[in-house]
């Protein structure tokens, strides 16, 4: 199935979804050095988000948090593609700096249709995520 | 969104990665706040330049980076003094990462002056109506307040995108409807000096991201002003304020009062000379500073003024840009005279060298904003006249 979303950042990559409906803070939220989510009041933590399709609402908390992502690049621990339901700055300039393809508005809402373990590609240059049966 | 054919260009990486990635940032972003064009930006001023804020993730990323400036562009104040350092009680290993920061700029056509107060600067003033890419705060409440320039409170990234690129996307501040006030803000009170300051960390919690036109007594003068709006933006996220018969949008618009007041009392003012944030009573203050946002030429005068045969007997710092200290070495001697350190490139929010100390005395409302919560020192609040007196130990 292919789904239309908004692109943000290009790229095209593939990957295992990990879904949260809770909103990531980057820097403090995740360890840069292995890709792990340290926040104990996180739903995903203990969770690694190396090479998966992080899917969450949007990211908050401080803008330092770009460059965390940038950080999980250098460090081969970052995600191998991202899906907002409506990205905000931080992740999204983190993406593009980080050469993570990121997309937004799906027109299917992905917290219905996607679920943790889905293999899923995202085409962060022509804006389409397409799933696998 | 549209784009020029060189923009698309760009977008394609016919000019490199540096650049595909700056205008793919503000792509993004105007994308996402829904502009209709990139519009070219007068200058930029860049945030992430303290190694305290960015660490190595911050410094990784611009060093990798590789392009010009098109742009006049300047940094925000950096971790410490790019030259007194040692004297401000920063680790050497600190003050490595931190000039590393600074080259890497410096590299990409960044002119590295670290200060708050671009506007002060040669080759930043800027116009009612001028666009420009601005991140720190205060400089953006300022610009688009005092000036009636226009900016969005750009993040580090986006404004040296916009520094590379020449451009921002053409959204919030830029546009006319997001300007105008829509709560008022109502002081009928005599206020000055450390008062604005004190009136914007109260009005600000209230005001949020909102814009507001405060209806005053007085005619606030633009180191007032500047106070106001850098306690605004602290304790509430105010990038534009408009004082009626004051301001220059606010003389030229002739806004209508919004319906929603907010009317600020003596006593809450007083309330902020009184409150010692985390500061216990008994405990003493070891460290003032002065300068949040940088100071001017006309702040800086009235400092030495007030040192004048006197010596400090706390350690006191009187922050401001390099640029400004240099042009005026009479007034730097007669401040540092009294033993009070005149500290550039850097303030007491973005330094560690904070850290070294317990209470703080300060007369900035964005610094009582920020020192307690970002670096963990207890702050109290004072006139100019109160601080220097704290420091000198006069009882009178």
């Amino acid at each position: 199935m292919r789904v239309n979303c908004r692109k943000i950042s290009r790229g095209v990559a593939e990957g295992q979804v990990l879904l949260t409906r809770e909103a990531i803070s980057f820097l403090g939220n995740v360890d840069p050095k292995t890709g792990v989510i340290v926040e104990p009041k996180h739903e995903l933590f203990g969770q690694c988000i190396k090479d998966r399709v992080l899917v969450f609402p949007h990211g908050k908390g401080s803008t330092v948090g770009s460059y965390v992502l940038y950080q999980l690049i250098k460090n081969n621990v970052a995600p191998a593609a991202m899906i907002n339901s409506e990205s905000e700055p931080i992740v999204a300039v983190g993406a593009i700096i980080s050469g993570i393809p990121l997309v937004d508005r799906m027109e299917q809402d992905p917290f219905k249709f996607l679920k943790d373990g889905d293999t899923v590609r995202v085409d962060g240059t022509s804006g389409v995520v397409e799933t696998f049966e | 969104m549209y784009l020029t054919k060189e923009e698309e260009k760009t977008l394609e990486g016919e000019y490199g990665e540096t650049l595909r990635k700056a205008i793919e940032i503000l792509v993004a972003l105007g994308d996402i706040y829904g502009a209709d064009s990139l519009i070219p930006v007068k200058s930029a001023q860049i945030a992430g330049v303290s190694y305290k804020t960015i660490g190595d993730a911050g410094l990784e990323w611009i060093s990798d980076l590789k392009g010009k400036a098109r742009i006049p562009a300047i940094l925000n104040p950096a971790g410490m003094d790019m030259m007194r350092w040692q004297e401000m009680g920063i680790e050497p290993e600190f003050a490595r990462k931190q000039q590393e920061i600074v080259n890497a700029y410096e590299n990409l056509g960044i002119r590295t002056k670290c200060t708050c107060t671009p506007y002060y600067l040669e080759g930043f003033d800027a116009g009612c109506g001028d666009h420009l890419a601005w991140s720190e705060s205060s400089a953006v409440c300022y610009a688009n307040s005092v000036i009636g320039a226009r900016t969005n409170r750009e993040g580090g990234p986006s404004a040296l995108s916009a520094a590379l690129v020449g451009k921002t996307a053409n959204y919030g501040y830029h546009l006319d409807e997001m300007r105008e006030p829509v709560m008022a803000v109502t002081v009928d009170l005599e206020l000055s000096g450390a008062d604005y300051g004190a009136l914007g960390y109260v009005a600000g919690k209230v005001i949020g991201n909102r814009v507001p036109i405060f209806y005053l007594k007085g005619k606030p003068s633009g180191d007032e002003l500047k106070s106001l709006g850098a306690a605004l933006a602290a304790s509430g996220a105010v990038a534009l304020y408009h004082v009626e018969g004051i301001t220059p949008e606010a003389i030229r618009s002739k806004f209508e009062r919004p319906d929603e007041n907010l009317t600020i009392e003596r006593e809450q003012i007083l309330e902020v000379y009184k409150s010692e944030t985390e500061c216990k009573e008994e405990q003493e203050t070891d460290i003032i500073t002065v300068g949040c946002p940088h100071c001017s030429p006309g702040e800086l005068k009235d400092i030495a003024n007030l040192l004048a045969g006197k010596s400090v007997r706390k350690e006191t710092w009187i922050c401001t840009s390099r640029e400004i200290a240099g042009r005026y070495p009479d007034l730097v001697r007669s401040i540092e005279k009294s033993g009070a350190k005149v500290v550039c490139d850097t303030c007491m929010v973005v330094s560690p060298a904070t850290n070294n100390y317990r209470c703080m005395m300060v007369n900035s409302g964005k610094a009582l904003a920020y020192v307690p919560s970002m670096c963990g020192v207890a702050s109290r609040y004072g006139s100019i006249e109160q601080c220097i007196r704290e420091a000198v130990q006069d009882e009178s």
